[in-house]
């Protein structure tokens, strides 16, 4: 099986540690997984932001690195679902329309693909779960409260198999943080007040950390439990499934 | 034209953090009680499926169910009239309450008739309306527009009432008890309706099979207005067409559970014709709508049913309040529907959103709402009304994205910068700073620590 790791640009620059976790949780379950090395970004930023015609380099590039590979993963559902939905290139349609079909955000791989059942992983602290839109409304991730459905959540699923630990119960459990791209700065202050409310929900039911699928959602949530000297942490669920207590 | 964009008033709303959270909580509490109605339905799903499917046909056969609509209603004695757009449709209006010179006039809740401007049309020709929905008699009153299409002041208080009251209605000063403000709302219209001579109310579903007309509401003015009145005028858009009668039975169980989750509406009444030595006119309007079933893309925002659950569910419109949405039908649905009838004065809207999904979720007729908000903003882009600074960010962000090379470089400087001139990034300048930390910056990117230990 080859696999190849696909990493969003601010991950790669920002949050490091989030991309080890996610590479070495694979290698954990036996995979060889490479990293193309001259990806940059899916082209999300600028299609959200309504310049989805300035993305063929981006698209170009992509299929470039992703070429032949059996399975692509991803630890941001936002960034997959970007691929799914848009990834397409004049150059070669055939292999964007492959690569649309093999991108996997890493809980969806690892729930569906690799049917993990067992984790070695210890995380004794509270988490509160984050259910970052495109991950879970995007790519079905996680049963939404809109739907009169069963529910069920990847995410969730695999938390559960973490030693340790405990997942609060939200007020709201699927509310957007407000991130949304660059809407975080052409609507700064919904954006921030959306952040606020959905920090204090996790704060006030008494989570130590919030993880999430996507640092998007982290980073901007991390910016306000900051600036109010928030004890509250943030972590990528890469990290928490990939912790052991040593 | 506009004043503030829909960012600028949201920071304005946002101001007072106390009565945004208040707007917030009433309006989750909203969405919370359509859940709880929905889930007692176990069919919820499909319903919501039949009655996609339904408007789906219908807007496919538009043209031949308003046609057999018109026969039918005409048959029945109903006078249809038909306008291309708002001007048309309040000329006509005008025309049949100056043909019978009538002074008194009720309205009740019309979105339509918020969308065409018709009370302010109406006021330049000396003739003044009373709006009887509670809602929008509060905001009339205050020469407000109406917030939220199923609650219409949702954005004022008990105690923003009381003194709006106190002022038009001489009620005490300082009594907030709702009891008290809407009994005296009550005996206030109550005179208007018994004294109305001429009705006009919106229309909720019109039946091509039947030529009648339903009229949703909770407060029975629709009815009060038209059963004392000699003129009932009903407008409505050409969307509103269904079939049949028995699809009814699909579009009313979920029209009140989506909007404010109650079972059916305290009225859903059936006009089918004129009552003896009454006039009853319709007027089925246009007003860009046939525009916009002309755009792929764009068409079934016309299966709307005006419940407002995407309002509701929206944590924008939640925390940003209607009035910034500047347009007579805000939330998602109204960035959808506005860029179509002024793409330059609406070019914000689209954007007003962080595309989280909750509103194609909630919608009963299953619209692709946040889908559709992608779209118009590469339309909007495409068009030219994307402001030049971002213009440029863009351009400038795809070059870098572009290149390898650049990305690497750019990345390494932004972290250095980060890391030893953090004021350059943490300043007034940048928005992300004003309320948020910057994340603290690396030593080393993924790719160069991938190259140090996996190469």
């Amino acid at each position: 099986m080859k696999v190849a790791l696909f990493i969003p640009c601010y991950v790669d620059q920002f949050y490091p540690k989030a991309a080890i976790a996610t590479l070495e949780l694979l290698e954990k379950f036996g995979l060889e997984v490479s990293y193309p090395k001259n990806q940059t970004c899916c082209g999300q930023p600028m299609a959200n932001s309504g310049f989805e015609h300035l993305t063929k380099g981006c698209n170009n590039l992509f299929v470039q690195n992703f070429l032949g590979y059996d399975y692509i993963v991803c630890p941001s559902g936002s960034c997959v679902m970007h691929i799914k939905d848009h990834l397409h290139t004049e150059e070669n349609e055939a292999a964007a329309q492959d690569i649309r079909t093999k991108v996997y955000e890493l809980t969806e791989f690892l729930v569906d693909v690799l049917k993990i059942e067992k984790l070695e992983a210890s995380f004794p602290h509270k988490v509160g779960l984050h259910q970052s839109c495109h991950g879970q409304r995007g790519l079905k991730l996680s049963q939404m409260t809109e739907l009169m459905a069963e529910p069920f959540s990847k995410p969730g699923h695999l938390l559960s198999m973490v030693n340790g630990l405990e997942l609060v119960e939200l007020d709201r459990k699927d509310e957007c943080c407000g991130f949304g791209g660059t809407f975080c700065v052409t609507e700064e202050a919904v954006s921030v007040k959306m952040g606020k409310d959905r920090v204090l929900d996790h704060e006030r039911n008494g989570a130590e950390y919030i993880t999430a699928g996507d640092l998007s959602c982290l980073m901007h949530m991390e910016g306000i439990l900051k600036r109010r000297g928030s004890k509250v942490k943030i972590i990528h669920i890469a990290e928490i499934l990939n912790h052991h207590l040593s | 034209m506009k004043v503030q964009d829909h960012a600028q008033a949201a920071a304005q709303f946002i101001k007072d953090e106390e009565r945004t959270d208040w707007h917030d909580e009433t309006l989750w509490f909203v969405r919370k009680k359509r859940d709880l109605a929905a889930h007692g339905i176990p069919e919820w799903e499909q319903l919501r499926e039949w009655a996609s499917q339904i408007k789906d046909h219908t807007l496919s056969n538009l043209s031949h169910y308003l046609e057999s609509f018109e026969q039918k209603a005409t048959a029945n004695g109903i006078r249809v009239h038909w306008a291309a757009d708002g001007e048309e449709h309040n000329r006509i209006v005008h025309q049949i309450i100056a043909d019978h010179d009538l002074k008194r006039i009720v309205k009740s809740k019309s979105m339509l008739t918020e969308e065409c401007h018709l009370n302010e049309y109406l006021i330049q020709k000396g003739i003044s309306v009373v709006d009887t929905d509670l809602g929008e008699r509060i905001v009339q009153l205050r020469k407000e527009a109406p917030s939220h299409i199923v609650l219409p002041a949702i954005h004022l208080k008990k105690q923003d009432v009381s003194d709006t009251f106190h002022d038009f209605l001489d009620t005490e000063k300082g009594n907030n008890d709702p009891q008290y403000l809407t009994e005296a709302a009550r005996q206030h219209l109550r005179d208007y309706f018994i004294a109305s001579e001429l009705a006009i109310t919106g229309v909720n579903f019109a039946i091509a099979e039947t030529g009648g007309f339903v009229v949703c509401t909770n407060e029975g003015n629709a009815d009060m207005g038209a059963h004392t009145a000699n003129v009932h005028i009903a407008c409505m858009g050409i969307e509103k067409i269904i079939p049949k009668a028995e699809h009814l039975g699909v579009f009313l169980r979920l029209l009140a559970r989506s909007a404010t989750g109650q079972p059916v509406t305290t009225y859903s009444s059936h006009f089918h014709r004129p009552r003896e030595g009454q006039e009853m006119h319709l007027v089925i309007v246009d007003n860009g709508r046939t525009r916009q079933l002309g755009r792929a893309d764009f068409r079934n925002s016309l299966k709307c049913i005006r419940c407002a659950a995407c309002f509701n569910t929206c944590p924008v419109y939640r925390r940003s309040g209607g009035h910034s949405y500047h347009t007579a039908v805000a939330g998602p649905i109204g960035s959808i529907l506005n860029p179509n009838l002024d793409m330059k004065a609406n070019a914000d809207l689209p954007f007003a959103s962080t595309l989280c999904g909750s509103c194609s979720n909630v919608c009963p007729v299953k619209i692709d709402i946040h889908e559709q908000l992608y779209k118009w903003r590469q339309v909007i882009v495409q068009a030219g009304y994307a402001p030049v600074s971002k213009k440029l960010g863009m351009e400038g962000m795809a070059a870098v994205l572009s290149s390898p090379a650049l990305y690497h470089f750019s990345g390494k400087m932004g972290r250095t910068t980060l890391k030893y001139a953090p004021f350059l990034v943490n300043n007034g300048f940048n928005p992300w700073y004003k309320q948020r930390d910057m994340p603290a910056p690396p030593a080393e990117s993924f790719g160069e620590w991938y190259q140090k230990n996996r190469s």
